[in-house]
């Protein structure tokens, strides 16, 4: 190679590195937002890009504690919007790094069902907007459960044959809520004496169980390994999905209403593009694809209303009523009462 | 390396804020929270559990380590390279391995049907042993290499002395060279238990989050109850139970080379 090669190779060398350099500049997203996996369409940077000419990234995160831990540690920054289930979202509020929602720029509010305006932790949707919500109940075998389970009782003293065929969910605040609610108590209940009640009853419910889970518990349902679980409604959908046998029941006691929140950070350098996100995210036919796809109910009524039929008769969970939703209470931050649940929880997973 | 662990540990004489996360004000509240019974026991048990698989590895891989340093030479690469070939797939894989192992319409169970056994299916999983079963798999190529590289590295001239002194292949083995492979037995059974103690994934997967190890304590205080100081309190007590093992094992190879030395020189 000759000298003058070699200058002409160097020189496309820079060159190319400097396209490199300028693409990599080009891909930097307006919008960096984190999201638990699947739980938007697949294809919407693409929808929101052709709606808005803005680029978003979505980053994915596996469970709340995972996207709080990294926010904590970065104090917000690196996050424009963030989907997160309610009591993170109250935290992130605590905290002060949660933007307030600017509805002049979100009218797709009006999409919402009134009730999820007037929600306990948020009222008048301040700094968070309801993704999807849900009760949390008895998911079953109707094949291999004798009779209809309607208390949480049936899960916590099952019956000899479902001995060994129960799961309960692992995350610590619904652990206690099947507890709680069995005893007729608050799911954020903060008196010691009846908080060690929900402790004796749920040490005894564990020499039944068949494990703690919260990830694939509709999996054992459908291998049969299990007949009676602790499951979110939308989870159990995804069994049933599987197994026309399997059905979901909110015990009589009642349920806790859980609420999947979108956050627009305080640290974000874009807040106008994340709030046209969520006004995107509120359109009827984009909030109804989580109710199409991910089998969870969302607090838009004008999604709700376009959805086929055939999709609550498949799923009846999905039809429940809002007005029945918010009858059930909000897991609450605790505060200073976490201690004493982190410890309740701690005792319950190490008795024998 | 060093400094995120300290950076966790200064985390530990901190306050929980209300809203989690860390308050800087200075406490020792949270060390005594660790030695609260229930935490003890939870320690305990943990240390049980880890104990058990420690010993069930060491009897399992100083055959199979023995075996190989008697194979042809050839050969003991190849053997090692088996021994070694389940860490080319990832720990969570080979943990969901054995739950479709294990689990009550699990392969084992079905072999068990297949087999003509009509009772109830066997409930392997979500079980204490299955723990166990999960932590020795996982750390066996570990002991099998530490014992391996001791019973290579021994002189075959001791072995012919005590044969010519009159010791059978029992005396031999129990004298001679059990004793002198016993620092890579206890660096072997160092790493199981120390690994195992402070494990989170199997209990969680093969214990059916029934069997809390400590492991599970602190990953939920960082992650669940966002108490980062009680669990930089819990992970501090758990590192320093480890340092506090290590040293013991280090005394104890050095005092065994000690006495060989001592024994060379008589």
């Amino acid at each position: 190679m000759n000298a003058k090669n070699r200058l002409t190779a160097s020189a496309a060398a820079a060159a190319l590195l400097a396209a490199c350099l300028s693409a990599g500049a080009a891909a930097a997203a307006d919008l960096v937002i984190s999201n638990w996996d699947g739980y938007m369409a697949p294809d919407i940077a693409d929808a929101f890009k052709a709606a808005t000419g803005l680029e978003i990234e979505v980053v994915n995160h596996a469970t709340n504690e995972e996207v709080m831990g990294k926010l904590m540690a970065s104090g917000g920054k690196g996050y424009d919007v963030v989907f997160v289930s309610s009591p993170f979202a109250e935290i992130l509020n605590g905290q002060g790094l949660a933007e307030p929602i600017d509805k002049a720029a979100v009218p797709n509010l009006a999409n919402l069902y009134p009730e999820a305006t007037t929600l306990a932790y948020d009222p008048g949707n301040t700094f968070s907007v309801p993704y999807t919500w849900g009760s949390t109940g008895l998911c079953y075998r109707s094949d291999l459960v004798e009779g209809t389970p309607d208390s949480w009782m049936n899960l916590l003293q099952p019956t000899d044959k479902l001995k060994g065929k129960t799961t309960m969910l692992a995350t610590d605040r619904w652990l206690m809520a099947a507890g709680e609610l069995a005893k007729g108590y608050s799911v954020n209940e903060k008196d010691p004496a009846k908080l060690e009640e929900v402790k004796n009853l749920l040490i005894e419910a564990k020499k039944t169980l068949l494990a703690y889970d919260d990830t694939t518990f509709y999996s054992k349902l459908v291998s049969a390994e299990a007949s009676l679980v602790q499951a979110w409604d939308g989870w159990c959908n995804y069994g049933i999905t599987e197994n026309k046998a399997i059905k979901f029941v909110v015990p009589k006691e009642g349920s806790d209403l859980w609420i999947d929140t979108i956050v627009v950070m305080k640290s974000s350098e874009n807040k106008e593009a994340a709030m046209k996100f969520i006004n995107f995210i509120l359109d009827a036919k984009n909030h109804a694809w989580a109710a199409q796809n991910i089998l969870y109910k969302v607090p838009n009524k004008a999604a709700m209303e376009s959805l086929d039929k055939a999709l609550a008769e498949q799923y009846p969970n999905m039809a429940m009523a809002p007005a029945d939703l918010v009858k059930f209470e909000l897991l609450r931050d605790l505060g200073t009462a976490q201690k004493d649940y982190s410890r309740i929880v701690s005792e319950i997973k190490a008795a024998n | 390396m060093v400094v995120p662990c300290l950076l966790v540990l200064s985390y530990a004489f901190f306050q929980r804020g209300v809203w989690g996360g860390v308050e800087y004000t200075f406490t020792l509240e949270n060390f005594a929270r660790v030695v609260d019974p229930l935490y003890a026991k939870i320690f305990l048990n943990s240390a049980r559990i880890a104990l058990t698989a420690t010993v069930v590895a060491i009897l399992i891989a100083y055959p199979a380590a023995y075996a190989i340093s008697r194979a042809p030479r050839m050969t003991q690469p190849i053997l090692l390279f088996f021994a070694v070939l389940p860490f080319w797939s990832n720990y969570l894989i080979r943990t969901y391995a054995w739950i479709v192992l294990l689990n009550r319409e699990g392969l084992i169970n079905n072999l068990l049907r297949t087999l003509g056994y009509t009772g109830e299916p066997l409930s392997m999983l979500y079980t204490e042993s299955a723990v166990i079963i999960g932590l020795v798999y996982n750390y066996l190529p570990f002991v099998i290499l530490a014992i391996y590289s001791t019973l290579s590295r021994l002189n075959p001239e001791l072995m012919e002395a005590s044969r010519d002194l009159g010791a059978g292949p029992v005396r031999t083995f129990l004298r001679v060279t059990l004793p002198l492979t016993l620092p890579g037995v206890a660096a072997g059974g160092v790493f199981v238990f120390v690994l195992s103690i402070g494990n989170f994934v199997t209990p969680a997967l093969l214990g059916g989050g029934r069997f809390q190890m400590v492991g599970n304590l602190v990953y939920d205080q960082f992650l669940t109850a966002n108490d980062w100081p009680f669990g930089a309190a819990l992970g501090a007590a758990l590192i320093l139970t480890m340092i506090v093992l290590l040293l013991l094992q280090a005394r104890a190879t050095a005092h065994a080379s000690g006495e060989r030395k001592a024994e060379a020189e008589r």
